[in-house]
């Protein structure tokens, strides 16, 4: 069934209650990257940057955290635990220092949303630690970039510089006698550092594997001093709350799940790209308003928020893309990765490829993960080159069952969702592959210029 | 197992000749400066000396173990943990392929087989020019960019097999190449160096291709009233209510295959992923010749 959209004019409700783009997006964030040098201060001050931080550093610190957890921010980086609550379990008093590490390890497979941030817009972070770090009465704070972004660290190295010559960092930055330090820290390449206590451990300059907890990063967290991790997402999202309030913040999202946020959609879409709205809009109103996937096919599968969110069909069209909504529906808002896959897509294949990188970025330190995943690898390929059999499937689902909630971090259970999802909705096609010795997909049609060699030959 | 050598141990690696080792210790020294705990540089040490050599050399690990006071055991520990050091001399641009899920799907298997073919090398492998060292990589968070090939981390965004095969020949042919997102090329070991937390230096670097990319700007583009490509024959699947009318098979079903059942592809679909030698298993590794695995 094909559902044109026209828009004509500003609102036109249709049956779902669809309105124009203009009403249902909401760019904060991304509201002024198409300015000129949208990565400068000069612009960023041209767009009210450093309000939000004024008005924080007028306030006593615990009011700040009480203000960021009325507005009812949540984490942005897949868990979305309330960002507020996470500054005020910070002993307070407690003679040691304080840090403040934001996590821009980006690398769940699908998430791309921190990095175009960075990347058009670096300050709106610098802003939104000045006032954490205000909130939590820190005076050293990091940022740990995944490496593999060097454009993006190389913006970042500018802004902390402008930041500094301009006194929001530094020597005396959040009031006399409180200085700030802000140190920009490459990583080098492991998924496992996108989970804090690894990315602690890594900030340490060891190994990344994650910790045991307790004790929470909040009370023993980098050097054993309480430490505050959070999503660049997260962090950068302050600014606007402490300058336009957080009434206007709750004017958008849910009572539960209120705000504006970055969906990423990608895959097989007309117009992949970052679409900023208030938490709840849905799939279906995202590819209504941008063109709906690529000419010719239908949505198969799509993830909510990365790899490690279970899979949705195109029956979750209509689940509102909001924490509870998303959980409701059975899986994870996460990071609102929304990776689309059409009909010529093989989920084993698809499945298996993340297992890989599963295995792969498994850190090796407990059990279930690293043996687990190595498995489910063998498993997989065997299914795709057509050598499983039957009695496989159910191996599959209890290697998974083994891993999910028995290691140590969310990685394993972020490589059993795929596994449990792609079997609860395709379990056919698994079969497909076993019954019929192989793969029954021509990987060539799900290209990016598939069609375009199409129209050529047509 | 009767034949293991009980010889003399590998000796210390050499120092570097004393004037680069004064320059790398003065760089150094101002990146330990950067932390409360000395030892959180590594990982920045460890990509200083990458920009040395080109890669994480017995030299290397000595360094950052003597900078940080620590064995060369426990630097090689971590060096061996993350990807991006390297472990054995490679080319002056490093092509990863990203052939994670979504951009394989979209054609970065497709671009990985084709410069494999083109350039002569497997995965890790380099060209004999000592220019390119061809890689698959993990998600590099641009997947509204996808296909997306990066050389020196920089983003070559929206790639094809043509594309990717002219980046290559052009790369080892010495001609400027621009990223799509990212500043012009330096050589990976001048990338390095920008790692281990030494600002780009070059004029016009940091503005180098302009604000966000495309695909970053078509939400904000909507919102402000445009109107984006691809006109309006999308299909999207009927809403819940009307599924009992839609003719569509009953969800949870595969839709209908678009090959025929029974052709396995010629090759194992993901054999390129092998695991990495170990040190145990690499008789080249920086840690030197270890026991075998088992012993």
């Amino acid at each position: 069934m094909t559902v044109s959209t026209e828009y004509e004019g500003a609102s036109r409700p249709e049956a779902g209650g669809e309105t124009s783009p203009e009403k249902l997006l909401a760019p904060v964030l991304s509201a002024f990257w198409d300015q000129p040098e949208s990565w400068t201060l000069e612009t960023y001050r041209r767009h009210e940057g450093y309000e939000g931080a004024r008005k924080a550093l007028a306030m006593a610190p615990d009011d700040v955290i009480a203000y960021v957890k009325d507005a009812g921010l949540r984490g942005r980086g897949g868990a979305g635990f309330p960002t507020g609550m996470k500054w005020q379990f910070i002993p307070q008093g407690d003679g040691k220092p304080h840090y403040l590490v934001v996590n821009a390890d980006e690398s769940e497979p699908g998430t791309c949303k921190d990095i175009p941030l960075l990347f058009a817009n670096p300050h709106s972070l610098i802003e939104g630690i000045v006032i954490a770090c205000h909130a939590i009465r820190s005076s050293h704070a990091f940022i740990y970039l995944r490496g593999e972004t060097v454009p993006v660290l190389r913006r970042l190295h500018e802004a902390v510089r402008e930041a500094y010559a301009a006194g929001y960092l530094g020597k005396d930055a959040l009031g006399p006698g409180l200085d700030l330090e802000l140190t920009v820290h490459a990583g080098a390449g492991a998924y496992i550092c996108g989970e804090e206590t690894a990315l602690l451990d890594s900030l340490e300059g060891r190994r990344g594997q994650p910790r045991l907890r307790p004790p929470f990063p909040a009370v023993a967290g980098l050097y054993a001093c309480p430490t505050v991790v959070n999503n660049v997402e997260s962090i950068a999202s302050v600014p606007a709350i402490m300058n336009r309030g957080k009434e206007w913040f709750r004017s958008m999202g849910s009572e539960k799940s209120p705000g504006f946020t970055l969906y990423s959609l990608s895959g097989h879409v007309a117009n992949p790209g970052q679409y900023e709205a208030p938490l709840g809009i849905t799939l279906r109103q995202l590819l209504d308003m941008s063109g709906g996937m690529r000419p010719g096919h239908r949505l198969k599968f799509w993830t909510p928020g990365g790899s490690s969110t279970p899979m949705f069909t195109d029956e979750h069209l209509d689940v509102a893309l909001d924490y509870e909504g998303v959980g409701a529906a059975g899986s994870m808002l996460g990071t609102k990765a929304l990776q689309c896959f059409d009909e010529t897509t093989c989920v084993v294949r698809a499945v298996t490829r993340w297992t890989e990188f599963y295995a792969h970025e498994s850190c090796g330190k407990c059990t279930p993960c690293r043996e687990g995943t190595y498995w489910l690898v063998q498993l997989l390929r065997d299914i795709e080159a057509g050598k499983g059999r039957m009695t496989d499937l159910d191996k599959l689902n209890d290697i998974a069952d083994n891993i999910n909630g028995k290691s140590f971090c969310a990685l394993g259970d972020g490589a059993a969702s795929p596994i449990f999802s792609s079997l609860k909705y395709f379990r056919a096609e698994y079969e497909q592959h076993i019954t019929g010795k192989g793969c029954p997909f021509d990987p060539a049609k799900s290209t990016a210029w598939a069609d375009k060699h199409l129209e050529v030959n047509a | 197992m009767t034949d293991v050598s009980l010889g003399m141990p590998q000796l210390p690696a050499p120092d570097y000749p004393a004037d680069v080792r004064a320059r790398l210790e003065a760089d150094a020294k101002e990146v330990i400066a950067r932390y409360p705990g000395s030892r959180s540089a590594l990982l920045p040490l460890l990509h200083l000396v990458q920009s040395e050599e080109g890669h994480v050399t017995r030299t290397g690990i000595r360094f950052c173990a003597e900078m940080l006071d620590l064995t060369t055991a426990e630097v090689t520990a971590v060096s061996t943990f993350y990807t991006m050091y390297r472990r054995k001399p490679s080319g002056d641009y490093q092509v990863g392929v990203c052939t994670n899920t979504l951009c394989a799907v979209m054609g970065g298997d497709a671009i990985f087989d084709e410069l494999k073919e083109h350039l002569g090398v497997g995965n890790n492998e380099t060209t004999a020019d000592g220019k390119v060292t061809l890689e698959h990589i993990e998600c590099n968070a641009a997947c509204d960019y996808a296909p997306v090939v990066m050389v020196n981390w920089e983003f070559f965004d929206n790639q094809t097999p043509d594309s990717a095969k002219q980046l290559v020949d052009d790369l080892r042919a010495g001609r400027p190449v621009a990223p799509t997102r990212g500043a012009p090329l330096c050589t990976y070991k001048d990338t390095a160096r920008i790692l281990a937390g030494f600002p780009d230096q070059r004029e016009g670097a940091v503005e180098a291709t302009g604000g966000a990319g495309h695909a970053s700007l078509v939400g904000l583009r909507l919102a402000r009233g445009e109107e984006l490509p691809g006109g309006t024959d999308h299909v999207v699947a009927p809403r819940d209510g009307d599924r009992r009318t839609d003719e569509a098979a009953p969800a949870g079903a595969p839709v209908a295959p678009a090959g025929a059942p029974g052709e396995a592809p010629p090759t194992h679909p993901s054999s390129h992923d092998a695991p990495r030698d170990t040190s145990a298993s690499d008789p080249h590794h920086p840690s030197g010749p270890a026991a075998e695995e088992g012993e």
